[in-house]
């Protein structure tokens, strides 16, 4: 049951994936985006991290595509001429070279069965979302903080780089 | 139960196609949609490890992972409305502004 579960959400993500990179149009990339982020979302639910399910949902899905498909509306560019980079033949190469190093490595894997479970005897029998609050409000605090004001940074700095044009010019 | 190998392997094939993603695109969004790609590819790995080793810490990471995310989509997007509306393109090969 679960071995069908990771192959259905395995394959919708590496297939939306490859459709991120295929289609020309952008909405159409953000579309399959979406998609991906969705059978991620899936693929936390089997590895029993439901919190993070949720917040890749409403973080990923909700905030950052949304951000993505307003700033494609806004500029509106049509897609013309050549829809590769120049240098392609050189991309080519340093591809192939990395999806050859992929493939080499996972034919020299041993894909074992199951690791013999490591009893952690720290965390109590909670759920997945005390446990995480847990462990961030009190190891992690520090880091938290640091966390908000990367994000504070990051508003003040999105505000002044999209409204900034009058006085650069 | 999935072998955690099979996890390791569909990050690494998620991060492949974000990399080839990165590499051949002109589009600029798009280019960014394959960073997006890429970090939940470490995402996806650092759930798996945190599963089958019974750390919860790799989960906090992730948190942290898609607070960065965010901050970096502002600030790209940011970035790319200010070129447009300096060149009116946005394609990655004709941002050559630094060699005015």
């Amino acid at each position: 049951m679960q071995m069908a579960l990771f192959a259905y959400f395995g394959g919708a993500v590496v297939l939306s994936a490859l459709f991120v990179v295929y289609f020309r149009n952008p909405i159409y990339s953000a579309m399959s985006l979406l998609a991906m982020f969705m059978h991620i979302a899936g693929l936390y639910v089997i590895l029993e991290a439901e919190f993070l399910a949720g917040v890749q949902l409403l973080v990923y899905a909700g905030a950052i595509l949304v951000l993505y498909l307003f700033v494609v509306m806004l500029l509106n560019v049509q897609s013309r001429g050549r829809f590769l980079q120049r240098q392609t033949p050189l991309v080519a190469v340093i591809g192939i070279f990395a999806a050859v190093d992929v493939i080499a490595l996972l034919l020299h894997t041993r894909f074992y069965p199951e690791l013999p479970a490591i009893p952690h005897p720290g965390v109590p029998t909670l759920g997945n979302s005390e446990t995480i609050g847990m462990v961030l409000y009190t190891q992690y605090l520090f880091p938290f903080e640091i966390a908000s004001l990367v994000l504070l940074i990051a508003l003040v700095g999105a505000i002044v780089l999209a409204k900034g044009k009058l006085k650069y010019r | 139960m999935v072998p955690l190998s099979w996890y390791v392997a569909l990050s690494s094939f998620l991060f492949l196609i974000g990399l080839v993603g990165v590499l051949i695109r002109r589009n600029i969004v798009i280019v960014l949609l394959c960073i997006e790609i890429m970090l939940n590819a470490v995402n996806i790995n650092f759930v798996a490890f945190s599963k089958y080793q019974h750390v919860i810490d790799a989960q906090i990471f992730v948190f942290f992972v898609i607070t960065v995310a965010a901050a970096e989509v502002a600030i790209g997007l940011g970035i790319i409305i200010a070129i447009f509306r300096l060149r009116e393109t946005i394609n990655i090969d004709e941002f050559n502004i630094l060699k005015l």
